[in-house]
């Protein structure tokens, strides 16, 4: 197997009994949603699968290319045709276009692009397989020649063309059948539609991260070996020992939010850390916003040089709320992040 | 480490110390994923596994000692994207065309000639029952062909419209031909597409299909057949039949591996099974789509401009030699081995 249910590995350091205490809800839909896909190296590479909307977008925007695309070349080769009288040329290439886009559209771009399509791109989704390596083209054919059931019958149904003969029954019968098609993703836990199920794919989200500056940067140890990143700001211990990976994470995001609101965000959040480990060396920070970033900074690459210094110990702290004796489940069991507490 | 080290923070370390070689694959990648792995020069191909590995091993070892967010993130996006340039097909579209054609192809019809033949019975026994029902009487004729397919040729006709519907199409404009060859084509394909997908369903509209194109076939013959016709029709189908016919019975057979995939998942659970036959099966049908196309061009133009039932049964005849010849031998090695194509 080099594909494992994420869902079911993670997370490692959540106590036991109820599962993922203290984890958000938009962290507890990251696990759920998380695929691996082990390289040959041994390192499993995490995906995220895409959302079903962005898979509907991505197809909308394929469709309107599609149609743009053949509009353009009907039009074009009726007018360079007719100009030297060969109507029946130029009804044939329609028709011929009009099958080659409406076919092979999807399977040219995701061969090309691997597992891209002008649609997906735009959305920063791509299709992978579930079993790593490289997408093959039995798969991109199988994948989008079921789309012939999935898609476009239900759009000639729509329509309401292509089926003249057929009545009563017989139509009920394919509008169940779409709506089965339709409805699939929504029925399993992999989001696969029925070309994804032939095919043995994956739709997951691509995004392109950017390496910023470390928050941190700049931190030193100090006589007493304990990280400084301002020596204004000193932490004991037992004021470390408050949070967990979740908050550091959390405060990361704070830390590089950039807009209006930031400074106000960063003055409440350092105000509610001071609070919450009995900060005794004045408040100047819950008033001025450069303040306020020079506390949490400090404070960040403290608690993140003693959370990591753990880790290497083999003790993964997830959030504040793990390993505390009758603080296993927080408020509504949803962790919140520093500044909420 | 006692007299203050540079920075302490071993995450940040770790990261400071290579973040060069992950900026560098970062670039390549990039240029990689706009115009393709060729136009890399050759230096940075034979960095770029070097790198991949580097930078997975900085990965790795992120996930257990660093927390910083966006490192995690940026690496793990780093290394996916790097992933598919490392591992991602070495071929470029035409050469995967080409494989696709000496191996994919008849490899993939060969190894569904099971089911392929499942579905050339249900064809061939539509055709026997149409037969004899029209036969036995010619009013089933009407239940088995439709209006539109039938054209003017019904029980009720003369022999001799029957006779010059078979003969009739030389005095055509070429561009009309033209445009019933590509009307047919993407008619036919679409219905081969069809046959194909629905398999999904476990198989029982592939096999209706199969059948049903059975029945009007039979019902055809038994209606030429009666008029003392049916060499010539069969002349006159052969020229494209053959081909459209056997395409026709890929696709079914294709359906029938998605079926079975679904039905009969062995000691393989009904996903992976599905995923694994699945696109052996896409395989097939994409090389049946090509084989009626050209099915398409016989049937539009060869058939419409030879007349001759002798010419009709060689071009037919020498047609269902090559693709039998096609599937039976290319793709593999002289002692009659495998070759896999796409090194999967």
């Amino acid at each position: 197997m080099t594909t494992t249910d994420a869902a079911a590995q993670k997370p490692q350091g959540s106590p036991p009994g109820p599962k993922l205490t203290g984890v958000a809800p938009e962290g507890q839909a990251r696990v759920h949603s998380e695929r691996r896909i082990l390289t040959p190296e041994g390192v499993p590479l995490i995906f995220q699968l895409a959302q079903r909307g962005e898979r509907a977008a991505a197809v909308m925007i394929d469709l309107v290319i599609m149609v743009i695309a053949l509009v353009v070349f009907v039009v074009t080769i009726a007018f360079t045709l007719s100009e030297f009288g060969i109507e029946g040329v130029a009804i044939g290439m329609a028709i011929l276009a009009s099958f080659i886009i409406r076919n092979f559209y999807f399977i040219f771009f995701e061969l090309r692009w691997q597992g891209q399509t002008p649609g997906k791109r735009a959305l920063g989704i791509r299709v992978i397989d579930r079993k790593g390596g490289y997408l093959r083209p039995g798969a991109v054919f199988s994948r989008n020649l079921l789309r012939e059931v999935e898609l476009f019958l239900p759009l000639t149904l729509i329509f309401g063309v292509g089926l003249g003969g057929s009545s009563g029954w017989v139509y009920f019968l394919t509008l169940g059948w779409v709506a089965l098609c339709l409805l699939l993703p929504f029925f399993n836990k992999d989001r696969l539609r029925a070309g994804d199920l032939v095919a043995g794919t994956w739709v997951v989200s691509s995004p392109k991260a950017l390496l910023l500056d470390d928050v941190a940067a700049g931190a030193r140890r100090d006589q007493g070996s304990a990280v400084v990143l301002d020596p204004e700001f000193p932490f004991t211990r037992s004021q470390l020992e408050i949070y967990g990976i979740y908050e550091l994470q959390t405060l990361e995001e704070v830390l590089r939010q950039r807009g209006p609101q930031s400074g106000e965000t960063r003055r409440e959040v350092a105000k509610r850390i001071q609070r919450k480990i009995d900060w005794a060396h004045g408040d100047r920070a819950a008033r001025n916003d450069i303040e306020a970033e020079r506390f949490l900074k400090a404070f960040y690459a403290a608690l993140r040089a003693h959370l990591e210094a753990r880790m290497l110990f083999g003790e993964r702290r997830e959030n504040k709320y793990a390993g505390k004796p009758g603080g296993k489940t927080g408020p509504n069991g949803n962790g919140a992040p520093p500044g909420k507490t | 480490m006692s007299l203050a080290p540079k920075s302490s923070l071993k995450s940040y370390e770790f990261r400071r110390e290579r973040e060069k070689s992950w900026r560098e694959l970062e670039d390549m990648v990039r240029r990689a994923e706009k115009r393709g792995l060729k136009s890399l020069p050759a230096e940075d191909l034979l960095r770029l596994p070097t790198l991949y590995r580097a930078t997975l091993s900085s990965l790795s070892v992120a996930r257990a000692i660093s927390l910083d967010q966006n490192v995690l993130n940026y690496l793990e996006s780093l290394c996916s994207r790097a992933y598919f340039q490392v591992y991602g097909p070495r071929a470029s579209l035409l050469e995967r065309i080409a494989s696709f054609l000496r191996y994919g192809f008849p490899g993939a019809v060969r190894e569904a000639r099971g089911p392929i033949l499942l579905a050339t019975v249900w064809m061939v026994l539509g055709s026997v029952i149409g037969f004899l029902l029209v036969q036995g009487n010619a009013d089933w004729y009407y239940t088995f062909v439709g209006w539109d397919m039938a054209g003017g040729r019904t029980p009720a006709a003369s022999t001799e419209t029957l006779r010059s519907a078979l003969y009739d199409g030389a005095d055509s404009a070429a561009d009309s031909l033209y445009v019933f060859a590509t009307y047919l084509f993407s008619h036919n394909a679409g219905i081969g597409m069809f046959a194909f997908a629905l398999g999904f369903a476990l198989g029982i509209p592939t096999v209706l299909l199969m059948f049903y194109n059975g029945l009007t076939l039979g019902a055809f013959l038994a209606l030429y057949d009666s008029r003392g016709l049916a060499w010539d029709l069969v002349g006159w189908l052969a020229v494209h039949g053959t081909t459209e016919l056997l395409a026709i019975v890929l696709c079914g057979g294709g359906g029938l591996v998605l079926a079975s995939a679904i039905i009969f998942p062995d000691r393989e659970t009904r996903m992976e099974s599905l995923a694994r036959r699945g696109r052996a099966a896409g395989t097939l049908i994409m090389g049946a789509v090509l084989m009626l196309f050209v099915a398409g061009l016989l049937e539009g133009f060869a058939r419409q401009l030879v007349t001759d039932i002798t010419a009709r049964y060689v071009i037919g005849g020498t047609m269902l030699a090559f693709w039998l010849t096609y599937f039976t031998l290319s793709g593999r090695d002289s002692s009659g081995r495998e070759r896999h194509y796409d090194d999967d």
